[in-house]
């Protein structure tokens, strides 16, 4: 069994009134792309702000490398080397892709203080960032801005990735793209906690996999198994992975 | 940065599109000039006052009604330096009259900053996100800074004559323009610039404009967005008082009250450039400070509605704004 980089431990998590979260327990092992699953309303989101510290978790324990950020602040927990990717992509419009980038690196008063190695490599997984360098974020395709939310996780190295739902709304062409990105990030043993509805996608990358319904884990295992196994997919996702193929 | 081509040139027309149209209806071109340098220099004040308060609302949601008072306070700081430094301000000579000006506005700048600072602790900080508490309880902290100022300087109007050399006007042809009209416009010109520069060129400056834009991102990315705020807040007050001094200085005279209608104005300012825009305050600015000036010389009995029929024009054309903020 790998390290565990992360871990969750009975997390409640309260959104005014509402009861979200009943008790998630997870583990992310170190240098393997966990993803997590589930229907629509499941919890997944709602795990990824509690873990970044944007809801707090009003019961139970979060680690990151055997540390304790269940009380952190957001600020704290980003320095703490997590890297957040929202549904929305969170990209800052009016600012250019160059600026994005500068930002994302803590580290980096100018663009000169990043790791020119790294940022070649970014251009080497995601081009368009390079031929896009200057442009103003807000006029790039959803495919682009997807691809630089990814990059600005990845600008300096980070001890974790959390990514919500990085193939929605993208056409097939650009999710090819974006596999073949993960899978680089894979290779390079980043650690990452995906949150997926594409169980296609999914099931391309995750090593290991987590299914949540109505706010708990209600399945965790290997993906390779959970791709293997139709009638647990029908049980835990409803659906078959045949139809979408 | 923004390039050149990509700006959106429309809303930076509507100045020079306001003055020509105003023309023909002033008649007489030496006029005119006169009453468009008055308009850009009070526009030019009204943005170095009204600037700050852009970037707090758009930074944190604060509707800071109390802005009024660093305006106030600085003006009123001023009178005191300027009075200690009589013969400097006296002296028919540029240089001098700068070496008391200089440290009036410091002095007034880091005084607001400093009220400022006890500002947001402990009258906005308490009340994040809640609106209503906001424009009440900033309402309430200016009317206790209004108090303040009569119990130090006494409730009475204190008088802010210029400096000796900034005095009289220079004849542009038949146009007479007040030399410390060319000064305000200066001055205004200076601070844009900066901020222009920090905002674009300096690692701060872009945390700022994102943070405009969506602060939550800003903090998962690992920066502390309240710290930043209370640094604009800061930066927001000194700017206040330095408006104030200006603003003094233009009407030649301070009153505790002076910070209260003035409040007016720049609310429409920032509400006309898009809540958080620095630019778009710019551009308020100007079109206020320009509407102003062309309907006080025209007709004065519909001057102080002018700015708000402005508004509401531009409202109609653009709802959030001349330079709405993405994301917002």
């Amino acid at each position: 069994m790998s390290e565990v980089l992360l871990k969750l431990e009975g997390v409640h998590t309260h959104i005014g009134a509402y009861h979200i979260l009943h008790g998630v327990d997870l583990v992310v092992p170190k240098g393997q792309l966990t993803m997590l699953l589930g229907r629509n309303g499941a919890g997944k989101t709602t795990t990824l702000r509690t873990i970044m510290g944007l809801w707090h978790a009003s019961q139970g324990r979060i680690t990151l490398a055997g540390q304790d950020i269940t009380a952190r602040q957001t600020p704290d927990i980003a320095t703490s080397g997590v890297a957040y990717v929202p549904e929305s992509m969170g990209i800052f419009s009016d600012l250019s892709v160059r600026e994005n980038l500068l930002l994302a690196a803590r580290s980096a008063r100018t663009l000169d203080d990043i790791d020119t190695d790294r940022l070649e490599w970014i251009f080497g997984l995601f081009p368009a960032m390079k031929k896009f360098w200057n442009h103003p974020a807000g006029k790039l395709s959803g495919g682009q801005k997807q691809m630089l939310a990814v990059s600005r996780a990845i600008v300096e190295p980070r001890q974790l990735l959390l990514i919500d739902e990085p193939s929605k709304g993208l056409a097939p062409a650009i999710i090819q793209n974006m596999i073949a990105a993960f899978r680089e990030l894979k290779a390079a043993q980043t650690t990452i906690l995906l949150v997926e509805q594409n169980f296609n996608f999914a099931r391309q990358l995750g090593d290991s996999v987590a299914v949540m319904d109505d706010g708990r884990v209600v399945h965790s295992g290997s993906m390779a198994e959970l791709a293997a196994d139709e009638s647990l997919q029908s049980k835990l996702l409803g659906l078959s992975l045949g139809a979408h193929q | 940065m923004t390039s050149l081509k990509d700006l959106d040139w429309k809303p930076m027309a509507l100045v020079p599109l306001l003055a020509l149209a105003a023309l023909p209806a002033v008649g007489s071109p030496s006029t005119w000039l006169t009453l468009t340098v008055a308009g850009l220099a009070m526009g030019m004040i009204v943005f170095i006052i009204a600037s700050g308060l852009t970037l707090v609302f758009g930074l944190m949601d604060v509707l800071n009604f109390g802005h009024g008072v660093f305006i106030a306070l600085g003006a009123f700081v001023a009178t005191t330096v300027l009075a200690s430094m009589g013969s400097y301000t006296a002296a028919d000579s540029l240089w001098l009259n700068l070496l008391a000006l200089l440290p009036a506005m410091l002095v007034a700048m880091a005084v607001a900053g400093a009220l400022g600072l006890v500002f947001e602790r402990f009258i906005i900080r308490p009340v994040y996100g809640m609106h209503l508490k906001q424009i009440l309880i900033t309402m309430g902290g200016m009317i206790i800074g209004e108090e303040m100022i009569k119990v130090i300087w006494g409730p009475e109007q204190i008088p802010l004559p210029l400096p000796e050399a900034m005095r009289g006007a220079v004849l542009l042809g038949d146009a007479a323009v007040e030399k410390y009209r060319l000064v305000a416009v200066l001055v205004g010109t200076a601070v844009f610039a900066a901020m222009v520069w920090t905002l674009n060129r300096t690692k701060v400056g872009l945390l700022i404009r994102a943070g405009v834009q969506d602060r939550e991102m800003v903090e998962s990315l690992g920066y502390r967005i309240k710290r930043l705020f209370v640094g604009v807040f800061v930066a927001g007050s000194a700017l206040a008082g330095l408006g104030g001094v200006m603003w003094g200085l233009y009407q030649q005279s301070v009153i505790p009250q002076m910070g209260a209608q003035v409040n007016v104005l720049i609310f429409i300012v920032i509400i006309i450039g898009g809540l958080g825009s620095t630019l778009g305050a710019l551009i308020g600015a100007l079109l206020v400070g320009l509407m102003a000036n062309y309907t006080g010389f025209l007709v004065p009995k519909v001057a102080l509605f002018s700015n708000i029929a402005l508004m509401v024009a531009i409202l109609l054309w653009r709802p959030q704004g001349v330079y709405p903020v993405t994301s917002r």
